[in-house]
């Protein structure tokens, strides 16, 4: 008679047992509304303990108190004032950082020279804080909105270029090597193959530059402006306007959102076959 | 027009991986490259098509090529190098873009190499929707549309599954059958190479060296007759046995990188 616990054979009629399911977890998936819950659910609670009284409204305005200190704002006029003059100093600042960044960025991803002596000096230059600029641009620039605007430019410069020179690294070579075995010239490669390769990288790379632009506006308006919405917010700091200084806070949390759809969208129409 | 391996020597830094080799590719023939793995087959065929500059030798061409030839030696790559960007009719018509072809001109040529290669439905897709083998369709139908003389296939059908590598196998028997277009025909596959070939180059072990050229002596047609399968067979037992011993070798080798 064989040792069936010794050699592991079952007899036809023993019961059998299911195989335990051990492949759970790590498959997080976020579900629609989830997070729009939470965060009407966190709103409602602060809403609910400043109006019973259980936070000083000095230090943490309520909810609705934010609301009507930007519908005041809206309506006297000095949002739109506010607003309009960060979204300026963005806007051109990113821009002409945007564009430089790809220039050069470009320019390192395809020639040897560019490469030996642009990752030097982007090396030596991008890890200085460039707000710490300012003084130096307003020096060079005078008071106006040209240091901001540099400052804003500089820092975007940097990230873009870096992104962009690693994108086009990325491009896979046997593209390029399937296209020059077609004879294709060298602008084509660029145009055809090179830049919608690298476009993934660069998209990527306009998220951290637009939250770079909103830190630097931010900062360079509070070292030194009369308008906009880093101004505001440090004016209605030494006033204690917590609700003004909220409402500042809460448009440069849309503005970020708004940012971040955008690019989404781009992505989305740009990049469609991945 | 002909295709001529002259001398050809390669290495890379202190690697030797081709010694001398030579042999000519005849107008509308197909030549087979076989050999151990690491022996320089893909290395050879990058040089023939002029992407990679051999150590000393040249690839050269003779005579002149088709007068409707817009890329005389046009390659079909392993790993199929599409435009992931690209839909399966602009991957086809990205080689003629910069030619002084006009937009009819080009769009006929598209259509002609889609229809020959059946891809007439997929047109608009994009690369990532598309199986393993459709992709190699897409890889061969762009290659179809520069009109080539020699095509250079480096592995086209390793990345696939066997059944896929059939079909395209007889895709590939079926376009080379008229012998208007040549090809050299990079492959590990010993199978590929016998029904393929008018001619296989056996190389050695790096750095490779044409050990033998063995001709087949059939027509593609032929082959394709169940009569012909033990000849076949056959003739990939004799190329087997002339580089199973190196292949082990080669398989049993540290890599060097």
């Amino acid at each position: 008679m064989l040792d069936r616990a010794a050699t592991g054979t079952a007899a036809k009629d023993e019961p059998t047992r299911r195989v335990h399911f051990r492949g759970a977890g790590f498959v997080p998936a976020s579900s629609r509304y989830g997070g729009w819950i939470a965060l009407g659910f966190v709103i409602a609670i602060w809403q609910a303990a400043g109006s019973a009284g259980l936070v000083n409204a000095l230090f943490l305005p309520t909810p609705s108190a934010i609301v009507r200190a930007i519908y005041q704002l809206a309506v006297s006029g000095a949002l739109w004032q506010h607003v309009s003059a960060s979204l300026l100093r963005i806007g051109v600042g990113w821009l002409l950082g945007t564009a430089a960044g790809i220039a050069v960025g470009f320019a390192i991803g395809l020639s040897r020279l560019a490469r030996s002596v642009g990752i030097t000096f982007i090396s030596a230059l991008f890890p200085i804080p460039k707000i710490a600029l300012l003084p130096l641009l307003i020096l060079w620039l005078g008071i106006g909105e040209e240091p901001k605007i540099a400052t804003i430019a500089l820092g975007v410069f940097f990230s873009t270029a870096i992104s962009v020179y690693s994108g086009v690294d990325a491009v896979p070579r046997n593209l390029i090597r399937m296209a020059q075995s077609f004879n294709v010239p060298f602008a084509t490669i660029v145009r055809k193959v090179i830049w919608p390769g690298a476009l993934p990288a660069i998209l990527a790379g306009f998220r951290i530059t637009a939250s770079v632009a909103l830190l630097l506006v931010v900062s360079a308006e509070m070292i030194g402006a009369q308008y906009g919405i880093g101004a505001f917010v440090l004016q209605a700091g030494n006033l204690m306007q917590t609700d003004q200084l909220l409402a500042g806070v809460v448009i440069l949390s849309v503005f970020g959102l708004v940012v971040g759809k955008v690019i989404g969208w781009l992505e989305m129409r740009l990049l469609h076959w991945r | 027009m002909d295709l001529i391996a002259s001398h050809i020597t390669h290495r890379f830094g202190d690697l030797a991986v081709l010694d001398d080799v030579s042999f000519t590719v005849g107008a509308g023939e197909v030549v087979a490259i076989v050999g151990p793995s690491g022996c320089g087959k893909s290395t050879l065929l990058s040089i023939l098509g002029g992407l990679l500059q051999p150590t000393s030798g040249a690839p050269e061409l003779r005579g002149a090529p088709p007068a409707d030839s817009l890329n005389p030696l046009t390659f079909v790559f392993q790993d199929f190098a599409l435009l992931p960007w690209a839909t399966v009719e602009e991957n086809v018509e990205f080689p003629l873009l910069h030619t002084k072809l006009s937009a009819a001109q080009r769009r006929a040529l598209v259509e002609d190499a889609l229809r020959r290669t059946g891809l007439t439905d997929f047109r608009q897709t994009y690369p990532k929707q598309l199986s393993g083998g459709m992709r190699q369709r897409v890889g061969i139908s762009r290659a179809l549309a520069v009109r080539p003389a020699i095509l250079l296939m480096d592995e086209p059908l390793s990345a696939l599954d066997s059944q896929t590598r059939e079909l395209l196998l007889e895709d590939f028997i079926r376009l080379l059958a008229d012998g208007g277009m040549g090809a050299v025909y990079v492959t590990h596959n010993l199978e590929e190479a016998a029904r393929l070939a008018d001619r296989i180059v056996v190389l050695s072990r790096r750095p490779g060296r044409i050990r033998e050229v063995v001709p087949v002596p059939m027509t593609r047609a032929e082959r394709g007759k169940a009569a012909a399968r033990e000849k076949l067979l056959a003739l990939q037992n004799q190329i087997w046995s002339l580089i199973r011993n190196e292949a082990i070798d080669a398989e049993r080798e540290v890599q060097h990188a």
